[in-house]
């Protein structure tokens, strides 16, 4: 059965935390591992910073949608800004490279989604924004597919 | 849920307790608590003590990062204890334990620094 939601909320650190306790809440009647959960949520956390951040670099008028669609036992999972867009996607999703070093940014979001999902997808474009969508498994379904 | 950050200096150790989630939005209030610590009192080494850490992204790599590097210019080291298999997952996918030195919890960790 398909089942969908989509919020969309300021681009303001402390909407962090909501995103990512709100995507975990619409995935647990999937009854997901809590290790699959901390997942979901880290990835949430990291793809709604960098939107923050990067996307609109910290201009609070800027908007993150997030879209959630559950389908049997496979979560797919989209974060959307319109903000600046990404430069070169492939520098982007290196281990450690970060634009911003003097946040203190490690440079790590793109390599945790990619470990933590089953699939990462990015398109961005100059001045009209990024688009991560990220599909992740729950272990039952991979159980069955053995 | 927020970070409760509990600070507390054993010379010449600081010693960190994070209660809560470490994400982009807290790690400012982190950064800024623990750097005007360690401007104002003598600070060598940092103890990170993470039992009550529920929740950490890659900005808290950042900031942990961060902090490492200004320890490690007054020679000092970072020493991290009683963390999660989560948050441990962070630490191994960045790299972080190559610098970063674990300890099981908070006593061994101040003792390997000469704190009692």
């Amino acid at each position: 059965m398909r089942n969908r939601m989509d919020i969309e909320f300021s681009a303001l650190s402390q909407n962090e935390s909501f995103a990512r306790v709100t995507v975990a809440a619409f995935i647990a009647q999937l009854d997901p591992t809590v290790d699959e959960l901390t997942e979901i949520k880290t990835v949430v956390s990291e793809a709604v910073t960098n939107a923050i951040i990067h996307g609109y670099e910290q201009n609070a008028d800027g908007k993150v949608y997030i879209s959630v669609e559950l389908n049997d036992d496979t979560v797919h999972l989209s974060i959307r800004d319109n903000g600046i867009g990404i430069d070169d996607l492939d520098e982007a999703r290196q281990p450690l490279f970060t634009t911003k070093p003097e946040l203190e940014r490690s440079g790590m979001g793109f390599t945790i989604m990619e470990n933590f999902m089953d699939e990462v997808k990015i398109e961005s474009a100059k001045n009209q924004g990024t688009s991560i969508q990220v599909v992740k498994y729950l272990s039952k379904n991979k159980a069955l597919c053995n | 849920m927020s970070l409760t950050i509990s600070l507390e200096v054993k010379h010449p150790v600081l010693l960190i307790r994070l209660e809560g989630e470490l994400d982009h939005h807290t790690a400012e209030e982190l950064r800024e608590r623990v750097d005007q610590l360690l401007e104002e009192r003598k600070i060598e080494h940092i103890v990170l003590s993470l039992e009550g850490l529920s929740f950490m992204d890659s900005s808290g790599l950042g900031v942990i990062l961060g902090r490492y590097n200004k320890v490690k210019s007054f020679g000092g080291e970072m020493v991290v204890c009683s963390i999660s298999p989560a948050v441990k997952r962070l630490f191994e996918m960045s790299g972080l334990f190559k610098i970063v030195r674990l300890e099981d919890d908070e006593q061994h960790a101040l003792a390997t620094l000469g704190v009692a």
